[in-house]
């Protein structure tokens, strides 16, 4: 990896010279088209996210030229027979227009909608690799805050437009979430009138809906993205260990031109993917739904995917209701809607805090730990995500049933057993194959790679012979850290419990940092078992404890 | 009909011309029936008895283990006395009678066992034994001419919320389900809203006039051959579908797109 070579520098300098000759910022600009960047797959799922919500951004723009955030009440005579002459919104009424009668419509409205779809799971896959990689210890907690505020904006954004069409799929979202307003403790009818201006659904909601939705939330996103992308680049990417990546260093290719020209090309990738499925597949469909009409309803009547785990949390609910000096407290609905959304992203949104609490490491690091080698991290992070994904299948345990047929009931016990036991079995599992897989970095340094050829000695004995990792591997294999230890109780030289670990909260720390660090594997540098292979010693690998 | 002509050359418009044409044929053929526009009740008082002593035989050989010897019902399955002769239709022509499984929750659609003429007369004979609502024809289910959007607002009222928007169906509690409607003729979706089978509840004239009953049958026939103007369906699902498709496509692709770009490592 030598960016250096000349013909970069010739186009990095010239470009320089020229910015330099107009604006007079030749360092601050040659720094930064020199900033380098790591390469790995995994480190374009942000872009994803990046560039579907360009994407949002234009397709929105051209879908506000036709669409009509109103609740007025019109006579549809659009080109869409099944609907002609019945009595919708304006608004789902400039959605059929958008949809048959504005050339390119239908296809505007399929990609901004795939894309939303993209940026959402863009998102979710970007923080995934943000969390396994631990990529959001010191110094970037802030960066991963900033990352989950837009999470929550997004799904907040998704949801909102959602229900601007004003079809019957709209319409009742909007009506469960009244419900689940309304189903906040003590007070959820003000909260509910607040939101709707009055009575559900009341006029007011589309217009306000619709601010929120191409203004407020999107110019909030603008401003943070900005922020996370700047933040960024001020503290560097992070890196796998390398040969010559460190601490200290990164490697990597310089951000111009080699960067942007991978960037711009995953951006057309982007593009062009939200452009393929706007074109040739389906989505959300309105004209079937029919306007918005209180007293209908119909089977699979779903959010989007990212809210698929709210309903899932709502059909796994038992119907548990109390009645307390006047008021209501519907668990069937607080549980699900309030705690389980309230809980998954306030551990979202504090769990750099609470692994250093935990951990005790204020470190600062450059480098990223390979997700095996944090094993209760990944351990976490495979139940978090185990949690999610039975509460978004239970939302489709209907299809469940009519596809594999299976009685609904049955799913739905199903789904909460899996809810209460799948994490505990991800956890598990997760942090096993963690272990086992660092046991094998750790035989592989030791013994060096199975080259497959097996050589007989002259005592008679087989061995196979192995080779010494390349240099780029072993750097990359004791590229682990290891994670510090609380000892606890400490004491002082006369036996007794130091202060600082006395108290539950001490206690609650101690006992945190020992799950957290219990199976811990010593990183052995190779350079300590050199030598020795050949002889094909199996010893036990020891963890410390 | 601009949405039509555009989308004429679309792959599946074949099909859907032919089972238009299909369509068309069955429905002139029934307007030609001589005398059909005397109603059921005519029907059924015409009925020679040859037919119910046809369709008796039938009940005996394939019916009678479950219903009973003269459709009183036994410990396994219904009575059919007063069910009439739309509910035989509708059960035997769909494939659901005779039932292969009693005990499962409901019985699916699957090859009927009867031609039309044997199903006839066995509903000939289960009409003679109390009456009840006849096999619909010729102008009952005359629908063509129906009210498209009416029947698109009464579809959404009355039976999306089990054969969902599209009629691609749905789930319901105890391991019944409401069938997609992709394969039902008219005259069996008239007769499924005059008989109520299984789960699905009776829609009497007092809910459903005959006139609204013939716009759902045109609002459910001329759904499902409407192609899909945003290409390909996902089986008009909903969003369960999309967010998977979202999912394994949109992403799935992504992601190979990273994997190849970074995977041409620059050398040392
Ligand atoms: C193996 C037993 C069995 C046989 C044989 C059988 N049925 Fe049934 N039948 C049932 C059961 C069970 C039900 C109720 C199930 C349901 O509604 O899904 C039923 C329901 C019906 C109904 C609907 C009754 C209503 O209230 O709407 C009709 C009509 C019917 N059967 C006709 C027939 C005819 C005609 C035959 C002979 C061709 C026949 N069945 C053979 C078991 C049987
Ligand atoms: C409560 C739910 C429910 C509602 C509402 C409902 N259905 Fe059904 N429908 C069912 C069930 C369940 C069956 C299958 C019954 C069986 O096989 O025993 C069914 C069967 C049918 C069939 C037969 C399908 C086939 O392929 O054999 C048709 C046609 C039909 N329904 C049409 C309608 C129409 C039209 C409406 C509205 C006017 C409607 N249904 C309302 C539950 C419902
Ligand atoms: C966070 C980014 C955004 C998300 C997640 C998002 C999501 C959505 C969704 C899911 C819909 C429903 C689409 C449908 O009908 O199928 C929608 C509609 C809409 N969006 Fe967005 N959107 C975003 C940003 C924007 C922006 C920036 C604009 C405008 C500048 C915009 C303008 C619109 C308009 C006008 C509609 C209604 C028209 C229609 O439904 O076809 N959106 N949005």
């Amino acid at each position: 990896m030598t960016p250096r070579t000349s013909p970069t520098r010739r186009l990095i300098g010239g470009t320089g010279t020229y910015i330099d000759e107009r604006f007079g910022s030749a360092n601050f600009v040659t720094r930064s088209l020199r900033k380098l960047f790591p390469d790995h797959w995994a480190f374009l799922l942000g872009e994803i996210a990046l560039y579907s919500f360009v994407v949002l951004l234009l397709t929105g723009t051209f879908l506000s030229f036709f669409f009509e955030p109103s609740a007025e009440h019109v006579t549809y005579n659009g080109s869409y027979e099944n609907l002609q002459g019945v009595e919708m919104s304006a608004a789902y009424a400039s959605t059929l227009h958008i949809s048959f009668d504005v050339r390119g419509g239908l296809l505007m409205r399929q990609i901004h909608h795939w894309s939303a779809i993209i940026f959402i799971a863009g998102i979710m896959v970007h923080m995934l690799r943000v969390f396994f990689t631990g990529a959001f210890r010191k110094p970037r907690e802030l960066n991963w805050v900033i990352g989950v505020t837009m999470f929550i904006l997004a799904f907040a954004n998704g949801f909102i437009g959602y229900g601007l069409p004003d079809d019957l799929l709209s319409g009742i979202g909007l009506k469960i979430t009244q419900g689940m307003a309304i189903g906040i403790p003590v007070v959820g009818t003000y909260v509910s009138f607040f939101l709707f201006g009055g009575e559900f659904p009341g006029t007011l909601l589309i217009p306000r809906f619709y601010i929120l939705h191409v203004l407020l939330i999107p110019g909030i996103l603008l401003a943070l993205i900005t922020a996370h992308v700047v933040i960024m680049w001020y503290q560097k990417h992070g890196n796998f260990a390398r040969k010559r990546s460190t601490e200290k260093t990164v490697v990597g290719a310089p951000f111009y031109p080699y960067f942007v020209a991978k960037t711009g090309s995953f951006f057309m990738f982007v593009f062009g993917v939200t452009a393929l499925m706007g074109a040739l597949v389906q989505i959300n469909p309105i004209w079937l739904y029919g306007p918005y009409n209180p007293a209908q309803i119909t089977a699979d009547s779903q959010s989007d995917f990212y809210f698929g785990f709210l309903e899932g949390a709502v059909r796994l609910m038992p119907a548990w209701e109390y009645s307390a000096l006047g008021h209501t407290l519907t668990l069937s609905i607080v549980i699900p809607a309030l705690v389980i959304p309230g809980l998954l992203f306030t551990v979202l949104l504090l769990y750099p805090f609470i692994e250093q609490w935990v951990t005790g490491d204020k470190r600062h690091h450059q480098l990223l730990d390979r997700p095996r080698n944090a094993p209760t991290r990944t351990g976490f992070g495979m139940a978090g995500v185990v949690f999610y994904g039975v509460l978004w299948a239970a939302a489709g345990n209907d299809l469940f049933a009519t596809t594999f047929d299976i009685p609904l009931f049955a799913t739905t016990w199903f789904f909460r057993i899996a809810l209460f036991v799948g994490p505990v079995i991800a956890f598990v599992v997760a942090k096993r194959v963690c272990l086992g897989l660092q046991r094998r970095d750790r035989e592989l340094l030791e013994h060096g790679v199975e080259s497959g050829i097996i050589k007989r000695l002259p005592s008679g004995e087989f061995i196979e012979v192995t080779e010494t990792p390349s240099e780029e591997a072993q750097a990359h294999l004791e590229g682990k850290k290891e994670i510090p230890q609380i000892a606890l109780p400490a004491r002082d030289d006369g036996g007794v419990p130091a202060p600082h670990s006395r108290g539950v909260r001490a206690k609650l720390r101690a006992a945190l940092n020992r799950l957290y660090t219990r199976d811990e594997i010593e990183v052995v540098p190779a350079e300590h078992h050199r030598g020795e292979h050949g002889e094909a010693e199996h010893r036990e690998l020891s963890s410390t404890e | 009909m601009k949405w039509i002509t555009v989308r004429r050359r679309h792959p599946r418009a074949g099909y859907a011309v032919m089972l238009l044409a299909l369509f068309g044929l069955g429905a002139g053929y029934m307007a030609l029936m001589p005398d059909s526009t005397g109603g059921a009740e005519a029907v059924s008082s015409r009925v020679p008895l040859q037919d119910i002593r046809e369709g008796k035989q039938l009940y005996s050989q394939s019916c009678s283990t479950c219903h009973g010897q003269n459709g009183e019902g036994t410990d396994v399955a219904p009575s059919l006395i007063g069910v009439g002769a739309a509910a035989v239709d509708l059960q035997v022509s769909t494939g659901r009678m005779p039932a292969m499984n009693p005990d499962a929750p409901q019985q699916p659609r699957k090859r009927r066992v009867f031609n039309q003429e044997e199903t006839e007369q066995i509903a000939a004979y289960v009409q003679s034994l109390g009456g009840g609502p006849p096999i619909p024809s010729g102008s009952d289910i005359a629908y063509e001419g129906a009210d498209v959007a009416l029947g698109g607002n009464l579809f959404r009222a009355n039976c999306a919320q089990c054969h969902n928007f599209a009629g691609s169906g749905g789930a319901l509690t105890g391991g019944k389900e409401a069938p997609d409607l992709h394969d039902a003729t008219p005259t069996q979706i008239y007769e499924a809203m005059i008989t109520g089978p299984g789960a699905m509840p009776v829609f009497g004239g007092d809910t459903l006039s005959a006139e609204e009953k013939l716009a759902v049958i045109k609002f459910i026939v001329d759904v499902r051959e409407e192609p899909n103007p945003g290409g390909f369906g996902l089986g008009r699902f909903g969003p369960v579908t999309e967010g998977l498709a979202g999912w394994l496509i949109g992403i799935g692709l992504l992601i190979a797109a990273a994997l190849w770009m970074t995977a041409k490592k620059q050398h040392d």
